[in-house]
């Protein structure tokens, strides 16, 4: 309990922003894994033979023993719908006319969260197999969005 | 008081930089491999992780302990993070400490981080939100102030001028020239480049600051009885001590923190030290700016208050001194990334007290050494006393 | 550093390496839009800027004069006894002047932050503010200043409704 009463002309609030712009660099892997995607179309994965672990986005280190990983692979842009989920509310909370399909793709013992196209939400289940959609070459930055997004493969 | 012996055994660092190539998880991999590799362990023989890292705004990612954790070895570990502004690398230690102590685990990880980087245009502007939202924000303040004001207060109390103060800028500038991942080390500074630096927020000039850095520091605890098994020079933490202030900075006697000296009265009778001056070897207190590191022995009790300028003036703190202060070169010489700063400190008291410091070795076989930290808003100081 | 360790990881870039898209980056903002509640103390201190009045707090056990108020004393945690109406002078604690901004722009002007010892408080109990009206190099530890109000329509119970201090001629 306190003492002290509130002013009734208090005014009721302060209003204000937190300023925050940042810029983060790829890393040791993360430059290898986007320029991958960037120049050759490829998605990599890094492998712990120790642990016997398929990292995916390629990493420069396990994080179950904290050795350097050495050995990268191409995984391939084909993975499975590990599970997935319709968005119909945008970051600010308004509402959306078409939910986003946005699903967790497994590849290798990882995989990437990324959005489905070419396919309507009805139609999407998990275990559904998936394959990447990359921009054309010229058009990419070396950036995960380079995949425009996973469309449903034939297996 | 029924705790059990920690001893530090191995510790590794990353070069402070600018600007790090590497992403925050890869800076933590760099240090907590290192330190496993210096001690000859694997994760495996790590039971608990402990974190430390300040604002997330820096790096830019919310959670930002968790975030790092698999960098840090946190993998399915008991994980804990802490986060008290630049007394975070202190206190990291500390938090692992007492994991240790307490009988719940034998051996402890402990890493620190920071890529200030990140934050664009420039880390400074961070610091922004360090300022009560409502009562001070809207005045446009920034973080150079707090240090300007308290330097100034310094300074008149007791009549202390810059050119005294600028010793300690030269000083930890040329024993940076000696540690291998040091980012302002100059070996042929001199007061007059300190004093001729541009004027930032009068008194502070741009040579009196440390620099916005990345980087990690991760060191490896382990109780007594791994310890003896894994090395024949272990370094034992004898006494931990940690306060905070007041929030309410503008209602404090700035010229003295008396916060630190609680957190060393604290750590002192842990240790069993009643006369600091003389069983206290090394001293690595937190010097963000040069004015701090005198601010901050005066708290820590190893100088008379507005005594510690005329020690800097008779040598007795340069390395070959009888009292060395900063003999790492100190955030001013290697570099201020917040929370690994302090965890440097840990290192460099780690490597000194093994006679392992190369051309940094203080002579004469130091014994003990204390490590402080401070941080938040001029609030909260840490400290480690460790020995041999 | 051990003898035996040669390397130390890190690897250094430069701004150059960012523009020249050397390595790869992305950039994000985060859209943090906040409203924060006055609460009882700090509230009512808003409301008293919004008069002219610099409101402090009495603890009666400490028996000290804090400013701004709060509704607990933080050295003795009770409650905060009463508010006092303070003055709105005092004197400067301590100053700097300031030649960079918060971003880190230089400016030629110096700003004078300062911390205000207010009279009414106890000793070394003040307030951030700036100092206005001064040539910076007469500006000392000590000096008595007084704050310059906005005018009273233009206050909206804010710190900014004083504008900056002034130093206070001496009779």
């Amino acid at each position: 309990m306190t003492l002290l009463e509130r002013d009734p002309n208090a005014p009721a609030a302060w209003l204000g922003e937190l300023p925050l712009a940042s810029r983060y660099t790829a890393g040791l892997a993360g430059e290898r894994f986007l320029r991958a995607i960037k120049d050759e179309g490829r998605i990599y994965g890094a492998r712990c033979d120790r642990c016997g672990v398929t990292y995916v986005p390629a990493v420069a280190f396990c994080e179950r023993c904290l050795n350097a990983i050495e050995e990268w692979m191409d995984v391939g842009i084909r993975g499975e719908v590990y599970t997935f989920t319709l968005l119909y509310q945008d970051l600010d909370g308004n509402r959306l006319e078409q939910p986003e399909l946005v699903a967790f793709v497994r590849l290798g013992d990882g995989g990437l969260v990324h959005r489905l196209g070419e396919v309507q939400a009805g139609e999407v289940a998990i275990g559904m197999p998936v394959e990447a959609v990359f921009r054309p070459a010229g058009e990419r930055v070396g950036s995960i969005l380079d995949i425009v997004y996973f469309r449903p493969s034939c297996g | 008081m029924g705790m059990r012996k920690v001893a530090v055994i191995g510790a590794g660092m990353t070069r402070f930089v600018r600007r790090a190539q590497e992403t925050g998880k890869e800076l933590s991999w760099e240090a907590a491999r290192m330190a496993l590799e210096s001690c000859e362990l694997t994760l495996d023989d790590i039971e608990a992780v402990c974190m430390g890292t300040a604002p997330d705004a820096f790096d830019g990612v919310h959670m930002k302990a968790e975030y790092l954790s698999d960098g840090a070895g946190g993998w399915r570990k008991p994980y804990m993070r802490s986060y008290v502004g630049g007394g975070t690398g202190v206190f990291a230690p500390i938090q692992g400490w007492y994991h240790v102590a307490s009988g719940l685990f034998d051996t402890c990880l402990v890493v620190c981080e920071e890529k200030m980087s990140s934050y664009t245009p420039h880390a400074q502007a961070a610091f922004l939100t360090i300022f009560d939202h409502t009562t001070e924000r809207p005045l446009e303040p920034n973080l150079l102030w707090i240090f300007a004001l308290e330097m100034n207060r310094y300074m008149q109390t007791y009549g202390i001028s810059k050119a005294d103060i600028a010793r300690v800028s030269v000083k930890n500038k040329r024993n940076a020239a000696d540690h291998p991942c040091a980012l302002l080390g100059e070996r042929d500074i001199t007061v007059e480049d300190v004093l001729n630096s541009e004027v930032l927020a009068w008194p502070v000039q741009r040579l009196d600051v440390s620099p916005v850095s990345d980087g990690a520091v991760a060191v490896v605890l382990a109780a007594e009885h791994v310890a003896k098994r894994n090395t024949d020079r272990p370094v034992w933490i004898e006494g931990v001590g940690w306060c905070l202030d007041t929030a309410h900075w503008t209602n404090r006697d700035l010229a003295y923190p008396r916060y630190v000296e609680y957190a060393a009265r604290m750590a002192y009778e842990m240790a069993g030290i009643k006369e600091p001056r003389k069983e206290i070897h090394i001293v690595e207190p937190y010097d963000p700016f040069d004015y701090k590191e005198l601010h901050h022995l005066e708290g820590l009790l190893l100088a008379e208050r507005g005594g510690a300028p005329q020690l800097v003036a008779d040598g007795v703190t340069e390395r070959n001194g009888a009292m060395p202060v900063c003999p790492s070169g100190g955030l001013l010489g290697v570099g201020n990334p917040i929370a690994a700063a302090g965890l440097m400190k840990i290192a460099e008291l780690f490597w000194q007290l093994r006679g392992e410091a190369g051309a940094r070795q203080v002579p004469g076989q130091p014994r003990r050494g204390l490590a402080q930290a401070w941080g938040d808003l001029m609030q909260v100081g840490s400290v480690v006393i460790m020995g041999r | 550093m051990t003898a035996k360790i040669l390397h130390f990881p890190g690897v250094s870039l430069s701004e150059a390496d960012f523009e020249q898209g050397r390595v790869l980056f992305n950039q994000d903002r985060l859209h943090g839009d906040f409203a924060w509640d006055t609460g009882i103390a700090i509230g009512s201190y808003l409301a008293a800027l919004r008069r002219g009045v610099i409101l402090g707090a009495r603890c009666r056990r400490c028996r000290r004069v804090v400013v701004p108020p709060r509704v607990v004393c933080e050295w003795c945690y009770r409650p905060m006894s009463e508010y006092v109406p303070l003055q709105d002078s005092g004197k400067v604690n301590t100053f700097s002047l300031c030649y960079v901004t918060w971003d880190v722009q230089r400016i030629s002007e110096p700003e004078i932050p300062a911390v205000i010892e207010i009279d009414g408080a106890s000793p070394l109990h003040g307030i951030l503010h700036r100092l206005g009206e001064v040539d910076p190099q007469q500006v000392h530890i000590g000096m008595r200043v007084k704050a310059v109000w906005k005018p009273p329509a233009d206050r909206q119970g804010a710190i900014t409704d004083i504008l900056y201090f002034k130093p206070v001629v001496e009779v």
